[in-house]
């Protein structure tokens, strides 16, 4: 049931985009039409459902205070946290070339859907601060990590999808000059924030 | 020498670093570097120190991709580059840490999050790895000090609609319980608007500003 929990507020209530602006400049640039968004969506779910469950073993066996333990005793007192971001983005960008690797020998066709969202991905905030902000929530399985990176991926998605949506139809209205794209898109984002605003306090 | 080289201040390398902060604006013209500019501007003071831990990277960053600009094969180029950041991030961390927790403590981990803002790898790929270290140097402060300059505007408003207060002071005068008791603009009834202080109004402040940008600026309005 926690897991549950876990992965419904990581959609809605922690949203990458809409309670962290997380991925914003990704969300921005590709977010013109509905098809490309499915795609780099599609791509963030799935390298965010890797990397922080990697980076929570990674953390947790590597990096912590004392987690060195386990190789040998005298070991106990090493902290190696403050090599985390530099770990962590590493793995991130070794992890999107593994995938990219993979996918491009094992499944083509979607290879050629992804094929060039893989590399963005690398430098995409959402990714890293998945990653981070496992860190900081403690979890204490790897399953709990799991379904946060993938629910945190899925939100992602929803929100790229739903305002590619929205910007398709605005191409038709007739906005301000000075506000046309990039201006009304925030405004948008911010309006939209507001909605998934109401989420937050919902206890299930 | 004069005649050789280039002055270090030519009009030319003064424009590397005039650019960024409008024509170019990062922010509000590139669209890089949203990421981690709009969750740390309710307060002045950390988007302050922000801004500045971003001059540095992009400054250093550049510099040190310039340097090595010859020397990186171009298939390992994006690690090499996330390896030189990710390092001047952790120093930029440690520092804060060391002299100033409580901030770093608000900052949590959008500090990490300055390894991915796009504002960096976007200038690395950019210009540092095709250009000289004192140009690279120079456009690395550009862009960070417009990207600065667009964080702390954002914050200005953030913190003086939401809160009344400027860097911590309390500019708009006191709010006490009573009427009676507050004084300046509290005193005549004026309410703060913690709507300012919630994550949506970064959003609509940066729509707002690239209107105000574009209505003045007419040469960046999109087709």
């Amino acid at each position: 049931m926690d897991l549950v929990n876990l992965f419904v507020k990581s959609i809605f209530i922690d949203n990458m985009i809409f309670a962290y602006f997380l991925g914003m400049c990704s969300y921005l640039a590709v977010s013109k039409t509905v098809n490309t968004a499915v795609g780099l969506g599609a791509a963030v779910i799935f390298v965010l459902s890797i990397t922080v469950p990697v980076n929570f073993l990674l953390d947790n066996y590597v990096l912590k205070p004392g987690a060195l333990a386990w190789l040998d005793e005298s070991y106990k007192d090493i902290d190696l946290s403050f090599l985390s971001f530099i770990m962590f983005i590493a793995v991130i960008a070794s992890m999107v070339q593994l995938v990219e690797m993979i996918v491009e020998r094992f499944a083509p066709a979607l290879y050629s859907a992804l094929g060039i969202f893989l590399p963005l991905i690398a430098v995409n905030c959402a990714i890293l601060g998945g990653s981070l902000f496992m860190q900081q929530k403690d979890f204490s399985t790897i399953t709990e990590s799991a379904v946060y990176g993938f629910g945190s991926g899925i939100g992602w998605l929803l929100a790229i999808v739903s305002i590619a949506a929205i910007r398709e139809k605005i191409t038709y209205s007739n906005v301000p000059a000075p506000l046309k794209g990039l201006g009304i898109t925030f405004i948008i984002t911010g309006l939209m924030a507001i909605g998934f605003m109401s989420f937050s306090g919902i206890k299930i | 020498m004069a005649e050789e080289k280039e002055a270090l201040f030519s009009k030319q390398n003064r424009k590397l670093l005039s650019d960024p902060l409008n024509d170019n604006n990062p922010i509000s013209v590139q669209v890089l570097g949203i990421c981690s500019a709009l969750a740390i501007t309710v307060q002045l003071k950390p988007a302050i120190v922000m801004a500045i831990a971003v001059v540095f990277v992009t400054t250093f960053s550049n510099l040190i991709i310039s340097l090595l600009r010859n020397l990186i094969p171009g298939r390992i180029r994006i690690i090499v580059q996330l390896m030189v950041v990710a390092a001047l991030v952790i120093l930029v961390d440690q520092i804060l840490k060391a002299y100033a927790y409580d901030v770093s403590k608000e900052l949590s981990v959008f500090v990490g999050l300055i390894i991915t803002n796009c504002i960096i790898m976007g200038r690395l790929e950019a210009f540092a790895l095709a250009n000289k270290p004192w140009k690279s140097i120079l456009d690395g402060i550009g862009n960070g000090a417009g990207y600065g300059a667009i964080l702390i505007v954002i914050a200005f408003f953030r913190e003086l609609l939401g809160s009344g207060k400027l860097l911590g002071f309390e500019v708009l005068g006191h709010k006490a319980k009573t009427l009676a008791e507050s004084t300046g603009l509290y005193a005549m009834g004026y309410e703060n608007n913690g709507f300012m202080l919630l994550s949506p109004m970064a959003l609509i402040t940066v729509g707002i500003i690239i209107w105000v940008q574009r209505s003045r600026n007419r040469k960046l309005i999109e087709a």
